[in-house]
């Protein structure tokens, strides 16, 4: 039993449909459903006028087509599944304590900004600001897990304080900037300053960096914990090697313009590090 | 004196029973860089630790682990510990997984049992981080990296416990010390890998098996004197045959009654294919223990019950 949401007129300016989740349409029906209020531009709206619906809600949330105007799906959501055929539009699962979002394409910024718990799994790229705070807050992503399959733009993990961020291309400038804990592993390459500000939490690559002069190279030895997480990443979907699980990792230690307590590491792969 | 009333392979067995006791028990999985430093750690960690009565709890390695089989990928030894309380479990993991697994080389310690009630082992030991600790949490289970000397020791933050079965036994009788040796090693080669069982005392085996009093006042457990056979003249009721001239009990603690009952099985009637002259069971009249294991159940073949 799904509910089915397919667009059948794309917005001319973004709507803000944080009204699409599980609990939200639970128990309504299809017309109840399409006459929910959504924000378009600085209008209310009705979610029919862009979506048709179909299907039975209780069971998954499938939304369909070019979303990249449609914001906010699944914000807030704690429990429930939702799939996204197409590309999610900005700020997905922002907020979120609780379930699991899909998104079969590509999705824009702030995915899973201040989310607390629950998953987010995007197969295509994703934009800047994914699992960040909004702006004039410190902490970003609270818990949960969030996995892209592709690229992240800018400021992935920014403040992030909890959970897992796992991306499989490269990630873009100040990933984890002003961590506070957590996971980042990037599969990819870092962008520019890695860790800018972080006071505790791992970062991990499986590609040589930059480092701030603010971080300091430690040692380099074979992390156990590496060996839980990365056959843990492995088990949701991500492509991880045999080497990169039995690899030797540098350890660097910052940023000292902080409390210095988090990490980067970086698997020795026999590369040297790309120009800046 | 209880009269011999079953046989097995020519093998008298008394038709009595094994008295055996509620206690707490837990799992502990011990990897390492090596096979032989996973054994290292569990060898430490179970050391010491043969009966409740001196030793504070009993433990003993239960397998030993493929890389396939750990969390982490690496050889390792699954390690079971009991006490009389949760909180006695608590107590003893904290002070052995703190001072013989996270010291011995490459090691971590994870929890090997998927339980309702858990105690803090990891949020405990991770003190000895002096603050440079980090915890990690992965699908809901959180973990400490503790640095040490040779890299970090990862270890489970909760480990769980659960109900379980202390002092299942089987006691066998020989002809004399070397004939009730073979038939005890037989028996712990084929009781060894039950799973969630072991045998706690030294190669398995325990020569000074005792009964809960003592003529001294200050002592609540003496030999068993009932079972010793240079007392069979003079002990008040002796249960040593005339033929008899060795004893050797087997004591096994088990996370369930069924694996405790499975490894006296297997311990029976492999130490009566060794040999043994007779085989019985401990018990105090059954006033003491919560189970009562009867000894004539576990005559069926091996193959047909387990």
């Amino acid at each position: 039993m799904t509910l089915d949401l397919t667009l059948h007129t794309a917005p001319a300016v973004p709507i803000e449909a944080e009204v699409i989740t599980p609990s939200r349409l639970a128990g309504l029906s299809l017309l109840e459903t399409a006459k929910l209020t959504v924000v378009h531009g600085n209008q209310s709206a009705e979610l029919g006028e862009f979506f048709r619906v179909a299907g039975a809600a209780g069971g998954d949330i499938h939304v369909s087509g070019d979303l990249a105007r449609v914001k906010l799906v699944g914000a807030g959501m704690a429990e429930g599944r939702i799939v996204v055929h197409g590309t999610a539009g900005m700020h997905l699962g922002a907020g979120m304590t609780g379930g699991e979002i899909v998104v079969e394409g590509s999705a824009g910024d702030w995915v899973g900004a201040e989310m607390t718990g629950g998953r987010i799994i995007v197969r295509g790229d994703a934009g800047h600001m994914v699992g960040a705070p909004y702006r004039g807050s410190r902490i970003g992503m609270q818990g949960g897990e969030i996995l892209i399959f592709g690229t992240a733009g800018n400021e992935a993990g920014s403040g992030m304080r909890r959970g897992l961020l796992a991306i499989a291309g490269d990630s873009g400038d100040f990933t984890g900037v002003n961590m506070l804990a957590g996971t980042i592993a990037v599969l990819g390459r870092l962008g520019w300053r890695p860790g800018a500000g972080m006071r505790r939490g791992t970062i991990v690559s499986m590609h040589p960096a930059e480092m701030l002069p603010t971080f300091a190279y430690a040692c380099t030895f074979r992390p156990v914990i590496l060996r839980l997480y990365l056959p843990y990443l492995r088990g949701l979907g991500l492509p991880i090697t045999e080497a990169q699980v039995q690899g030797s990792y540098q350890r660097w230690c910052g940023d000292a313009v902080e409390l210095n307590r988090g990490e980067i590491l970086l698997l020795e792969s026999g590369e040297t590090p790309a120009a800046a | 004196m209880t009269a011999p009333a079953l046989r097995v392979n020519g093998t008298a067995v008394v038709d009595t029973f094994a008295e055996a006791f509620a206690m707490w028990g837990a799992r502990v999985i011990i990897t390492a860089e090596t096979g032989e430093w996973a054994r290292a750690a569990a060898q430490s960690m179970t050391g010491f630790a043969t009966s409740i009565i001196g030793c504070k709890c009993e433990a003993g390695i239960e397998a030993e682990l493929a890389g396939g089989e750990t969390p982490d990928g690496r050889p390792g030894v699954s390690v079971l510990l009991f006490s009389t309380s949760a909180e006695g479990v608590g107590k003893r993991l904290l002070e052995r997984v703190g001072q013989c697994v996270m010291t011995c080389p490459s090691t971590a310690c994870y929890n090997g049992l998927a339980a309702e009630e858990t105690v803090v082992v990891g949020g405990q030991l991770r003190y000895f981080g002096d603050k440079f600790q980090m915890s990690k949490v992965m699908g809901g289970r959180r973990f400490w990296r503790v640095p040490v000397m040779d890299g970090e020791f990862v270890v489970d933050d909760r480990f769980g416990i659960q109900k379980a079965v202390g002092g299942g036994n089987i006691l066998i009788l020989g002809r004399d010390q070397t004939a009730t040796l073979r038939a005890a090693e037989a028996a712990v080669a084929a009781m060894r890998g039950t799973p969630g069982a072991i045998l706690p005392f030294p190669g398995g085996v325990v020569r000074s098996g005792s009964k809960p009093k003592s003529r001294y006042s200050f002592l609540f457990a003496s030999t068993n004197d009932a079972y010793c056979p240079t007392l069979r003249a003079v002990a008040s009721a002796s249960e040593v045959p005339a033929e008899a001239g060795s004893v050797l009990e087997i004591v096994i603690d088990g996370l369930d009654l069924a694996a405790v009952e499975t490894a006296m099985r297997r311990g029976l009637h492999a130490a009566a294919a060794a040999g043994a002259l007779q085989i019985t069971a401990g018990n105090y009249g059954g006033g003491l223990g919560q189970y009562q294991i009867a000894l004539r159940p576990l005559l069926e073949p091996v193959g047909a019950a387990t």
